[in-house]
């Protein structure tokens, strides 16, 4: 067969010249007029086709964050004080120091369109580019998460795409070999057009292994390599092609990709090899925009200039335009810069593993990026402009007309439990509710045991890898975020979710070091969302400097909405902490009968926005529970040194659906009970149901107790006893409205566990 | 249940003729447990060597563990491309000379698309991958890999797979029965649709065993669910120390 392509003349720089007046399609790739008017002005010229495929994807939402970088800003603006961050915001992934000489590296990236489209290659897909943005910085990937939103548990097309999403993250994840330890599923209607599929990958390296994507070293050669080039993922080059040419071939290209994951885990052994051989000058991984964003991304960051031999680029359909092939988003490639005298061996490594690799092209010093095509020129770009000089938009933002309104719809007038037996009921049916019950139906499709380092995995607080084999060290990593709090009010929502995540790591014994985020909202050309957006980035960066953790990186979706409908503003934190010996860390089930129950931190009558609003009543409206950063940081200082001194033998944050889901939670992964007594001056109802921050459940043999009570204090952090475990098969809290609430752990496990397999099989 | 080695990855047998023993663990493009398999060698007392797939040369070792993943990606039937490396040549021979292989997971599929163990792996019947805590029941303790565990002990060690149901026909099943070729049986949950709740099976002379769920996954109390796991790897080399 001839290839198509070979017989089209390509869109020339020198036709570009010729032909000023060519009308091009600039808004079908979704460039605005004043985009393209600006591409000229940068070229002095009209741009080539090719070199509009480029600007187009290199100046869209996803790559160019237009719309959220005047906000973004903040983080680097008001980063705390630290000397753990080795490489900051803007590099493919953060790098974090962990101490005796190894780093962590570690970032959450969004594929939420590609997942509602296609589930399965979607959430694929996600796993793979966020290990690929790892590896490229020189790490071993060590572990994955995903936190995951849903519509409505029992809507129809969440029967669709829950499913496919598991085994999809299931397939690519567990072929990749690396342990899911955590994450989250969380249901609600406002995700049902727009289901969330969050990926984050953690990986490690000694400081010496770092890499940054940069092309420095004139003559040096550009290797591409891993996977061919194929037409998936190609989103408006194929309105390029057919605008440009009218003959045959195929112009209408799926616009999602699909995943080989175990091409990728060969380029992930492929690559760290050749990096540890110090064989690579510069790295960079292909990912949204392929070749577009590598090569402009690689010189921008380098010594300015790059010639590029697009023929060279392996193809597995040779019908591809060169529009196309810059475009492309074929999975499982990667692009290094090599010095000539050091090709051989990294052809050879690459050889080792079966992994294709071909020179297209070499480092220059012109300044510009050029790509030819058949011996001709179609690319002539200054890189910068591409890659980092996009437009930048500070759209106009506004607190929304509803938000006083829903603010002031309360729940206060809300039928609560009065008795015991109402109190019974309605933990029962929280525990049964999709969001707290057993997510187990969705962690036994992924594998959490490989790599053989997986010292805590879901359903615990965090997950926490060892490091160091020989010295224990390790890191805990945990995700959250209630977007319902987010909606009452972002500024305080995005806090809450980095208190929640902050917390959570603290539990397991770990200090928390740094934050990842994944900042899903609607459209930003909404001014009420941009106002969401505008308030969450900065609640979240006034904590992380309240805190002292700085924020590393992460990833911003705009867009999920259906219509004109949002969902509620998302922003997904992550947070990393280090335990200095993993044997000590803290598990969260009920062990030892005997020791002694005792709820830290402060309650208060907060339901807003809570898990029994939400389940028992469908309400949505009040403030969200009062953020207290003071108290969550003495609260983790107390966690961390507990764990550290022996002290606790079990410890759980409290958050969703408050004490109560705490308690079963803690009796069932131990599969012992306990007796609780509701402490004086508390409500039974507001003590087991409030979703106050900064509070966490421990549990201290009794010899210990007395220690752990005088270092709370001394943190300044309340204490209460709250009871004992019992090693009995119930739960019982005491003197609830006058009675005894007693639950079987076989009735609570029961419940629990019932839920997901009854709703997806 | 044996005790807790140390986290630090050092062995619970001082004894130095252990130590001196080489177990071979070999890499596929694909396989994902070779590093646990390996560090499960070392933790029982053992020299882990590294062997790869596109070698022919054994390097003399004492024992060979053929690990959990997805060789070549399963993209045809689960082992059917690996049986075919240039490793697989030397290792079949040395098989049906006595040197005891150990197939885990993939390694058992491996093992049976090698027809160096009947029957073979079929998709979980429930059509999910599974990843949980399994107990088992060691049904032959007369193999290279299972003499230090007692007769009817039961295990719990992970298992994670999407296509590990053990399928045979009835006389290969029957055989297999009658020769106390049933290394391990599922109890409580038969995770896969195993026939006969089958979760590893030997060779007549009880040197190749396969086995789905993972044993080199418990071996560490702070990793593993237990450290039931251990003793595959302690038998292997008890039984070399003592021949």
């Amino acid at each position: 067969m001839t290839p198509a392509a070979a017989t089209r003349h390509p869109d020339t720089v020198a036709d570009a010249v010729a032909h000023p007046e060519r009308e091009q399609p600039y808004e079908q790739l979704g460039l605005k007029a004043n985009e393209y008017a600006d591409i000229r002005e940068i070229l002095g010229r009209r741009p080539t086709s090719g070199e509009l495929a480029m600007y187009s994807v290199m100046w869209s939402e996803h790559c160019s964050y237009k719309s959220s970088k005047v906000h973004l800003r903040q983080f680097g603006d008001k980063k705390p004080e630290t000397d753990t961050l080795l490489v900051g915001i803007g590099e493919n992934a953060g790098v974090v120091d962990i101490g005796q000489g190894w780093a962590v590296t570690f970032k959450v990236e969004s594929h939420n369109h590609p997942s509602y489209v296609e589930p399965y290659q979607g959430a694929a897909t996600g796993i793979g580019g966020i290990v690929r943005d790892i590896i490229s910085m020189g790490a071993r990937p060590v572990a994955v998460m995903d936190p995951l939103r849903f519509g409505a548990a029992d809507h129809p097309d969440t029967h669709r795409v829950l499913p496919g999403v598991v085994a999809g993250i299931g397939g690519y994840g567990n072929c990749l070999g690396l342990p899911n330890i955590g994450g989250e599923v969380v249901f609600d209607p406002c995700y049902q057009g727009n289901p969330l599929v969050n990926a984050l990958c953690v990986g490690t390296m000694r400081h010496e292994d770092i890499h940054l994507a940069s092309a420095k070293g004139i003559g040096n050669l550009v290797v591409l390599y891993g996977a061919k080039t194929g037409g998936d993922g190609i989103g408006g080059a194929s309105i390029l092609a057919s605008e440009t040419f009218d003959d045959g071939g195929p112009t209408k290209r799926p616009a999602v990709q699909v995943g080989d994951p175990f091409m990728e885990k060969l380029l992930i052994e492929c690559t760290l090899e050749v990096l540890h051989a110090g064989l690579v000058e510069g790295i960079q991984d292909l990912g949204a925009a392929g070749i577009s964003c590598a090569t402009s991304e690689l010189a921008s960051n380098g010594d300015g200039g790059m010639h590029v031999v697009l023929d060279r680029v392996p193809l597995r359909d040779h019908t591809l335009t060169p529009e196309e092939i810059l475009m492309s988003e074929s999975q499982e490639r990667m692009a290094a810069v090599v010095r000539p005298d050091r090709i051989d061996d990294f052809l050879a490594i690459c050889r080792k593993w079966d992994v294709d690799a071909a020179i297209i092209g070499e480092v220059t010093d012109t300044g510009r990026l050029v790509i030819e095509w058949q011996g001709e020129v179609i690319v002539d770009v200054p890189p910068r402009t591409v890659a980092h000089d996009g437009p930048v938009y500070d759209r106009p933002y506004a607190r929304p007309v509803w938000q006083d309104a829903l603010q002031a719809d309360g729940p206060t007038s809300l039928a609560r439990p009065s008795t015991a037996g109402e109190l019974r009921d309605t933990v029962l049916r929280l525990v049964a509710s999709p969001n707290l019950a057993s997510k187990t139906w969705v962690t036994a499709q992924y594998d959490r045991y490989v790599l053989g380092n997986t010292v805590l995995a879901q359903p615990e607080d965090a997950g926490v890898v060892r490091v160091d084999e020989e010295s224990g060290l390790g890191v805990a990593l945990a995700t959250d975020c209630n977007g319902r709090f987010a909606k009452l009010d972002p500024y305080a929502g995005a806090q809450l979710a980095l208190s929640e995540a902050y917390r959570n790591v603290a539990a397991t014994g770990a200090a928390p070091l740094a934050v990842t985020n994944c900042l899903n909202f609607g459209s930003p050309e909404d001014p009420d969302v941009m106002w969401q957006f505008e308030q969450a980035v900065t609640g979240l960066a006034d904590a992380c400097l309240e805190l002292g953790i700085p924020v590393t990186g992460g990833n911003v979706s705009f867009y999920n909405q259906t219509g004109d409908v949002a969902i509620h503003p998302t922003p997904v934190v992550g947070v990393l902490g280090v335990v200095d010996d993993v044997a000590r860390r803290t598990p969260m089930g009920f062990s030892a009968p005997g020791d002694v129950v005792l709820l830290l931190g402060e309650t208060r009558d907060e339901l807003a926005g809570g898990e029994w609003a939400h389940v028992v009543h469908g309400h949505l409206g009040g403030l969200p529970p009062r953020v207290d950063l003071g108290a969550e940081r003495s609260l983790a200082r107390t966690l961390v040194a507990a764990s550290r001194d022996g002290l606790v033998s079990a410890a759980h944050d409290v958050s969703d659906a408050g004490v109560s889901q705490v308690l079963v939670e803690m009796a069932l992964r131990g599969a012992v009970g306990a007796a609780i007594d509701v402490p004086a001056g508390l409500d039974p109802f507001v003590f087991l149901l409030s979703e106050s921050t900064a509070r966490a459940v421990v549990t201290a043999s009794p010899d210990r107790v007395a220690e752990l009570e005088a270092l709370a204090a001394s943190h300044g952090v309340p204490t209460a006893r709250i009871g004992e475990v019992t090693g009995g098969a119930e739960l019982t809290v005491r003197g609830a409205y006058g009675a005894d609430v007693v639950w079987s752990l076989a009735e609570l496990r029961a419940t629990a566990e019932a839920t997901l397999p009854a709703l997806f099989g | 249940m044996t005790s807790s080695p140390a986290s630090s990855g050092t062995s619970p047998e001082t004894d130095g003729a252990v130590a001196g023993m080489r177990i071979g663990v070999v890499t596929f493009p694909g396989s994902l447990d070779d590093r646990d398999a390996a560090r499960a060698v070392r933790v029982a007392g053992g020299e882990a060597v590294a062997l790869w797939h596109a070698d022919t040369d054994l390097q003399r070792v004492d024992a060979v563990v053929l690990p959990g993943g997805f060789s070549y990606g399963d993209y045809l039937r689960c082992g059917a491309i690996a049986r075919f490396a240039p490793i697989m040549e030397p290792l079949r021979d040395a098989a049906r000379g006595g040197l005891p292989i150990l197939g885990i997971c993939n390694g058992f599929q491996v093992l049976c698309e090698s027809h160096l163990l009947p029957g073979a792996l079929v998709r979980n019947d429930h059509l999910h991958f599974i990843c949980r805590d399994q107990r088992l029941r060691i049904e032959s303790t007369a193999t290279a890999w299972t003499s230090t565990y007692q007769q009817g002990e039961e295990i719990v060690i992970p298992l994670k797979n999407g296509e590990g149901g053990y399928v045979a026909d009835e006389k290969t099943l029957d055989m297999l029965e009658a020769e106390g070729r049933v290394v391990a049986r599922y109890l409580e949950v038969n995770p896969n649709g195993s026939r006969r709740d089958i979760a590893g099976i030997a060779n007549e002379r009880g040197n190749v065993v396969g086995l789905m769920p993972h044993p080199e996954h418990a071996v560490e109390a702070l990793t593993g669910p237990t450290t039931d796991g251990l003793g595959f790897f302690t038998s292997i080399l008890k039984g070399l120390v003592e021949a």
